[in-house]
């Protein structure tokens, strides 16, 4: 996954494209076999301990998921730690330093 | 290295006042994926199952920034925002797919209410966006034409 966060005016933007199928569980593969759902249901972002992001999904996002937001209270320098897990029980935690501008 | 009596009142104040944070922080932060709201096929449902019986009143102070036309529904960038203060979730409805709730997104007290993703639509249909303060929902739509529709259908 990738993770950007640059602050600016004490305000930290954050993006993030967090590579995955997003499979809806509804679309089939040329043979006619349905291919199994398999999307990421929470995405939770940490500053210091403190939570300043936190997103359930669903199937409806698409896939690789970009997501963008908005934060304050942190410095350049400060990690921002992204987690996401998906409904099959997989996850992934990044880590990003935030950058000044 | 030793410890002196200065940093170890700090480090206690600390912590102690992290755990007043985790306290505070309402039940919904912690709460685990709502299933049975993205499983509900229809909108009310869905609404109902994530809020409750809250009521809801339509505001012009939620903006939607997304496109007029959408080539490919498997992609529609979407950016909403809102100017109301307190706002604890914002989530984001399509009726025309299986599952109307895209997603759902908390605000803690120090994130911006303003957030971008991309979504799938079906079909040419409503983006509806609702936002929780305290014990009230607001309501914006906006309409979104689907050249292709996205749910590999």
């Amino acid at each position: 996954m990738k993770i950007k966060a640059v602050i600016q005016n004490n305000i930290v933007s954050v993006k993030m494209l967090i590579p995955h199928p997003m499979e809806t569980g509804r679309r089939k593969e040329q043979n006619g076999v349905i291919v199994p759902a398999h999307y990421i249901t929470e995405v939770t972002a940490t500053c210091k301990g403190e939570t300043v992001f936190h997103a359930e999904l669903g199937p409806g996002v698409s896939k690789d998921p970009y997501l963008a937001f908005q934060f304050d209270g942190a410095k350049a320098g400060d990690a921002l730690k992204v987690t996401w897990v998906d409904n099959k029980g997989g996850s992934e935690t990044a880590e990003a330093a935030i950058t000044a501008i | 290295m030793s410890i002196s009596r200065r940093n170890f009142c700090k480090t206690l104040a600390g912590s102690a006042a992290s755990v007043a944070v985790l306290a505070a922080m309402p039940g919904t932060l912690l709460a685990k994926w709502s299933e049975k709201a993205f499983m509900a096929d229809k909108l009310d449902d869905a609404i109902a199952a994530k809020f409750g019986s809250l009521p809801i009143e339509d505001s012009t102070a939620i903006l939607i920034k997304a496109p007029e036309i959408a080539e490919n529904g498997a992609f529609v960038p979407v950016t909403v925002s809102t100017t109301i203060p307190g706002v604890t979730n914002i989530s984001l409805f399509t009726p025309a797919n299986f599952s109307p709730l895209v997603a759902s997104i908390d605000v803690p007290s120090r994130m911006k209410p303003d957030v971008s993703l991309r979504i799938r639509m079906a079909n040419t249909s409503n983006l509806i966006v609702v936002a929780q303060v305290g014990n009230k929902l607001y309501r914006a739509t906006r309409e979104i034409k689907v050249t292709i529709g996205g749910c590999g259908g």
